[in-house]
């Protein structure tokens, strides 16, 4: 069966673009598909170093598109799972160094052998976006609970429906439970009312995401804390599986009850 | 009252109530690239045409941009005086 190629892209930068590819890659691996990442921050690259794999670059994708190496010499093997590989970026050069219709070819020649081909985009709305979107047959946008974060999620999602490449599919990251209970976050409702696309992730704020770039281990991989699971999630719903969207708020409310029992004097 | 009674008086609205209602405001604006001033000359010439055709209220005239899914909608509610107009009183 032939691959789908999803690109991940949000506008704004930092909200969790290459923390979400590395992670699906991950879940949908580990679901016994065959996943190529493509990094496609030339210039900033770290999907590399998210997944862990920064020491095993040999050629990235400016190499493949330039034609000093051959596809599959690009391509590393994460060992930790059966079929996940990455193409990484180039890191000294910019994102001129590939072209639209080059990403295009490059994904062509991957949809045969591979189940999924997940494209991490740079932020932005220039050549990298431009580069990245154009081979994709789905994009999801990642978005925070912030204002920026949104406003700039809705200018992509009028550009990808631009390029007919529409409609996105939205993953709020980075959801506080606590600051919505308290008034002071945007819900997820209120961020749907605004963009008007549906709703495939809802990622809560989880440290193990941090502690798990530092290791170069993504969270997905022991499916540890809130965050692994939600990516898990999105991962199935990209399968077409039905999954009600978790609701970690009330887990949290029972495990901090839980904590005040077990430890009289309080946190 | 005293000061910190201020604060409850005035109901302070919560912070993503007020992020919510910013972000319609600049979404919309965002969309259709009109700036407020571009928009304030777009209904003042739409109510100086209707008016040469019917008597209205300036100030019973309501025009605002709303969102419709991914749409915008510029919607018009312009209530019409019953005179004919050039009919003297």
């Amino acid at each position: 069966m032939a691959a789908t190629i999803i690109t991940v892209t949000s506008g704004k930068g930092g909200v969790g673009k290459t923390t979400a590819v590395a992670n699906l890659g991950v879940a949908l691996a580990s679901n016994g598909s065959k996943v190529v990442c493509i990094d496609g921050d030339i210039g900033l690259r770290n999907l590399d170093v998210v997944l862990g794999l920064e020491n095993r670059i040999v050629y990235d994708l400016v190499d493949i598109v330039e034609g000093r190496c051959r596809l599959k010499q690009a391509m590393i093997r994460d060992k930790r799972l059966p079929e996940l590989y990455l193409i990484p970026a180039a890191q000294t050069r910019d994102k001129t160094a590939v072209s639209p219709s080059d990403m295009v070819n490059l994904c062509e020649q991957l949809r045969e052998e591979y189940d999924w081909v997940l494209i991490d985009s740079p932020a932005g709305i220039e050549r990298g976006f431009k580069n990245t979107i154009a081979p994709a047959d789905k994009v999801l946008v990642v978005t925070n609970p912030e204002v920026s974060a949104v406003r700039d999620a809705d200018r992509i999602i009028g550009l990808v429906e631009a390029e007919e490449k529409g409609p996105a599919q939205l993953i709020i990251n980075r959801v506080n439970y606590e600051m919505i209970r308290r008034g002071d976050m945007l819900t997820s409702e209120d961020i749907i009312d605004l963009l008007a696309v549906e709703l495939i992730g809802l990622v809560p704020e989880d440290e193990n995401v941090m502690i798990a770039t530092n290791r170069g281990h993504p969270v997905t991989l022991d499916s540890k804390g809130k965050a692994g699971r939600a990516f898990a999630n999105i991962a199935k719903r990209l399968e077409g599986q039905d999954v009600p969207f978790e609701d970690f708020e009330k887990k949290d409310d029972i495990i901090r009850r839980l904590s005040r029992i077990l430890k009289p004097g309080g946190e | 009252m005293p000061a910190w009674m201020d604060k409850i008086s005035t109901g302070k609205q919560k912070s993503a109530v007020k992020a919510k209602e910013r972000l319609k405001f600049v979404l919309i604006h965002d969309r259709t690239d009109l700036s407020n001033e571009t928009l304030d000359k777009l209904k003042n010439e739409i109510l100086e045409v209707i008016s040469r055709y019917v008597n209205i209220d300036p100030n019973a005239v309501q025009i605002t941009m709303n969102q419709d899914g991914r749409e915008q909608r510029l919607i018009a509610d312009i209530p019409i005086k019953s005179q004919s107009k050039g009919r003297n009183r």
